[in-house]
């Protein structure tokens, strides 16, 4: 049994923030993580990361309360509006502490961090690193664990919580590796696992965003928060929906449909083509649905031909090379085939402004945790932002919690039965023959989401989508493990991760067909505006462990500052 | 609905019947007319051997899990769309001279330690200023190459300087610490330098240019390696590196 003071659960910005912050303090932490933290989902962010810095010209009269203010707006107001004014607060000096660790922001000509307009912000306020933000900012961080010799346990797949007495005391996790199962005893654990969005055959996201640390948190009794609201990015790639970055738009970019015409004039008519995510993917799909995708097919146009070759080599060139590599179109020559992707979990562990869960001892940041900052409706930008701040503030807030506990001894007979129980669990699975392929049931599950939970919801669709989801969860019992070697089973992960899945969809479905409003990304065209009234709350959803059925409970959302109002672009 | 073979080199050292290296083939059934080699992969391991280990995450050719050795050369499988290699037979192994974990799982531990040992950070003396540290675009652009490395392993696997020196620290290695270096802002005198400057470090580079070719996002490690040969010699001559 291995213990250290911290064990943080995942090691993509999120993770790696926390667990230098705690480190920083002087505490002993490790990072265990599926991949090597270089490796995480965190590197496909492209666009960039908001803070009101005012480098632009056009940006001088930003500030951090204009930031908060269109994050709000954004969220379409379902957003905790103090935690988005501590959002904006802390941005600026975590952007300053990266660039002084080496993050290679591009640069305006007087040597300050470039920033460029994006969705739904009233002014440039995007700091970016060419299109490959993201991937900038996780090797800094992954530079900075090393340089501060914080411990990574790489290629753990962490599978349950410690729980004593109601107080989380550590992770079992399978070590991919060497084999086998092992208790990581601590006093705090920060899960920072990332998104759901495998649950969607159609998403953007890793192969390894599958929601591991939301359920796992789910199933020790903690409840994931406003997952009815699920990202669609705009342009994903038409056949393999990987990201094409909203900074292609915020470039100067155009959205094309079929008869040639920027459509977006219909629906945003002063944003154009940098309305907030929600607004430009439905609109993309109302073009597709009524006839004017390209010849009538799928999908519309982005366009970034004018731009031009110097300014596309630039500042969007790892998109241009995936649309060479994977779609074989050169964005120089020609237009970009694009459809709305899964993208983006705003709901997720229910945590305060400083990543605690209702569960002492159990933190969680970044796009697995809802804390909540994206509301109804994440603006590009923001998601980077929340890894660092509310990675740093977990961290910190960890640091004092230690701080709390006066016997700092953990139950080993409860950490040694957890490792037991799972060992129970994947000796069960494999003496199963499995008389229906997890893989199957998976893709059944992901197209159900796509086809009843994307951006046009209603009751009839949800309702279907819900018994298919149900039929596939009363078949779940029939899977077993195909392959039970000890040493890098993917079979192993791969449909343990699947039932966990599943129950992150039933959360999402559940939540959905009981909201009977329009809000961000969640609407319906049954009930197709926004009800303030009976709905401006946030949903929580408890696994029961006597039903297939999550538990629903509704929480108020935190006002205050700006005046409800009409989402208008 | 087209079906093409795939022949994998199949490695598991502690399967104590079968412990050998070996090859096993399979054919791999696709809809539509675009296939990846980890599509690939991923329907071998679906419905034909669940056995199977390989690395995966992003499927998108920027988190450098999948570099394997695909027809002869060193691809990334999630980019390598088997159309483009017009063949009806995709080989597929573990990256060579690595050892082997199982299958195309390889052990990256060396690989990261010797990342580790470059000092792959910036290091600054400075007060830190209330905002950022100003950096001209020219000198941003001094980084644009190397920071676009995602540490596949390409470079380090198909490096002959490597193969017969195990304590060399290898491409990737070398052009992070040249990625540090040549950065304006990094404020290093003799911290890093004694890293790389020596037998095991650039003088064991023979600009033999394997990692070029091998670089799946056609990066030059040997530029950055001569470039810190020359460091080497600007600092004891004039005492500066940049």
């Amino acid at each position: 049994m291995i213990h250290h003071d911290v064990i943080v659960v995942g090691g993509g910005l999120a993770g790696l923030r926390a667990a230098i912050e705690a480190k920083r303090a002087g505490l002993d932490v490790a990072i265990l993580s599926q991949v090597h933290p270089g490796r995480s989902h965190s590197g496909q962010a492209q666009g960039g990361i908001n803070a009101a810095l005012g480098n632009h010209p056009d940006g001088r009269d930003d500030g951090t309360e204009k930031h908060a203010f269109d994050t709000v707006k954004g969220g379409d107001f379902l957003v905790d509006q103090d935690c988005a004014i501590q959002m904006a607060a802390d941005a600026p000096r975590v952007i300053y502490e990266m660039d002084h660790w080496g993050c290679p922001f591009s640069r305006f000509e007087d040597g300050t961090i470039a920033q460029r307009p994006f969705g739904g912000a009233g002014f440039p306020r995007c700091c970016y690193g060419a299109d490959k933000t993201g991937h900038y900012l996780l090797h800094c961080l992954v530079e900075q664990a090393y340089k501060l010799q914080v411990k990574m346990y790489v290629e753990q797949y962490v599978t349950s919580l410690i729980v004593n007495d109601g107080v989380c005391q550590g992770v079992v996790s399978y070590d991919m590796i060497r084999g086998g199962f092992e208790a990581f005893t601590a006093n705090a654990v920060v899960i920072a696992t990332g998104g759901a969005g495998r649950t969607y055959s159609n998403t953007t996201n890793s192969l390894i965003s599958t929601g591991s640390g939301m359920f796992m948190a789910y199933y020790a009794g903690v409840p994931v928060k406003d997952m009815e609201f699920v990202q669609f990015h705009p342009t994903g790639l038409y056949t393999t929906q990987i990201l094409m970055t909203e900074g292609a738009r915020g470039e100067g970019g155009y959205l094309i449909n079929g008869e040639g015409k920027r459509f977006m004039e219909k629906y945003a008519p002063k944003f154009m083509e940098l309305a907030p995510r929600d607004i430009t993917a439905r609109s993309i799909q109302i073009e597709i649905n009524e006839g004017r995708g390209i010849n009538g097919q799928g999908y519309v146009f982005l366009d970034l031909r004018h731009l031009g070759a110097e300014k596309i080599l630039l500042k969007l060139p790892g998109i241009r090379d995936l649309a060479i590599h994977f779609e074989g179109v050169d964005p120089i020559e020609e237009p970009i085939p694009v459809v709305p992707s899964q993208h983006y979990w705003m709901g997720g562990i229910d945590t305060n402004v400083d990543g605690a869960t209702v569960m002492p001892g159990l933190y969680a940041a970044g796009e697995c945790a809802c804390v909540s900052v994206h509301g109804a409706n994440r603006l590009g930008g923001n998601s980077l932002l929340e890894t660092i701040v509310f990675g740093r503030r977990a961290g910190a807030e960890v640091v004092r919690y230690l701080d709390t506990i006066a016997d700092k001894r953990t139950n080993l007979r409860i950490a040694d039965a957890a490792t037991r129980l799972m060992e129970q669990k994947v000796q069960d699975l494999g003496n199963k023959k499995g008389t229906e392929s997890a893989y199957a049931l998976r893709a059944e599950m992901t197209v159900a989401m796509k086809d009843h939970f994307f951006l046009f919801r209603d009751e009839p669709t949800m309702r279907a989508g819900l018994d298919k989801l149900y039929s596939i969860k009363e078949r779940v019992k029939n899977i077993g493990l195909r392959w039970t070697g000890s040493v890098f089973n993917v079979d192993m992960i791969r449909t343990m991760e699947f039932e966990g899945m599943l129950d992150m969809a039933l959360t999402v479905a559940e939540g959905a067909i009981v909201r009977q409003e329009s809000r961000g990304a969640h609407f319906r065209t049954d009930f197709n505006t926004r009800d303030d009234a009976n709905w401006l709350r946030h949903t929580l959803a408890y696994y029961d462990p006597n039903s297939p059925k999550p538990r629903l409970d509704y929480k108020p959302v935190t006002l205050g500052t700006f005046e409800l109002q009409e989402r208008k672009y | 609905m087209p079906d093409i073979k795939f022949r994998l080199k199949r490695h598991d050292p502690q399967d104590k019947k079968n412990p050998e290296a070996h090859w096993e083939e399979y054919t791999v059934h696709y809809e539509g007319v675009n296939l990846t080699v980890l599509e690939g992969l991923f329907y071998i391991q679906e419905n034909l051997d669940p056995s199977l280990s390989f690395r995966y995450c992003c499927r998108a050719s920027v988190c450098g899990s999948c570099a394997m050795y695909i027809n002869g050369a060193y691809r990334l499988a999630c980019q390598t769309n088997v159309k483009h290699l017009d063949t009806d037979m995709m080989t597929v192994e573990p990256m060579p001279h690595l050892t082997v974990v199982k299958d195309m799982v390889v052990d990256m531990g060396p690989f990261f330690d010797k990342y580790e040992y470059v000092m792959p950070w910036l290091i600054r003396n400075s007060e830190e200023p209330a905002k950022e540290i100003n950096q001209s675009p020219a000198d941003r652009e001094k980084l644009s190459m190397p920071v676009d490395c995602i540490l596949c392993g390409s470079c380090y696997s198909s490096c002959p300087s490597a193969w017969g020196e195990e304590n060399y620290l290898g491409p990737a290695a070398l052009l992070k610490a040249y990625r540090f270096e040549v950065d304006s802002r990094d404020e290093a005198k003799r911290e890093r330098m004694p890293r790389w400057n020596n037998e095991r470090g650039v003088y064991r580079c023979h600009t033999i240019m394997n990692c070029q070719e091998a670089c799946p996002k056609e990066l030059s490690p040997t530029e950055g390696i001569q470039w810190l040969k020359k460091a080497a010699v600007r600092r004891k001559l004039f005492g500066k590196a940049k």
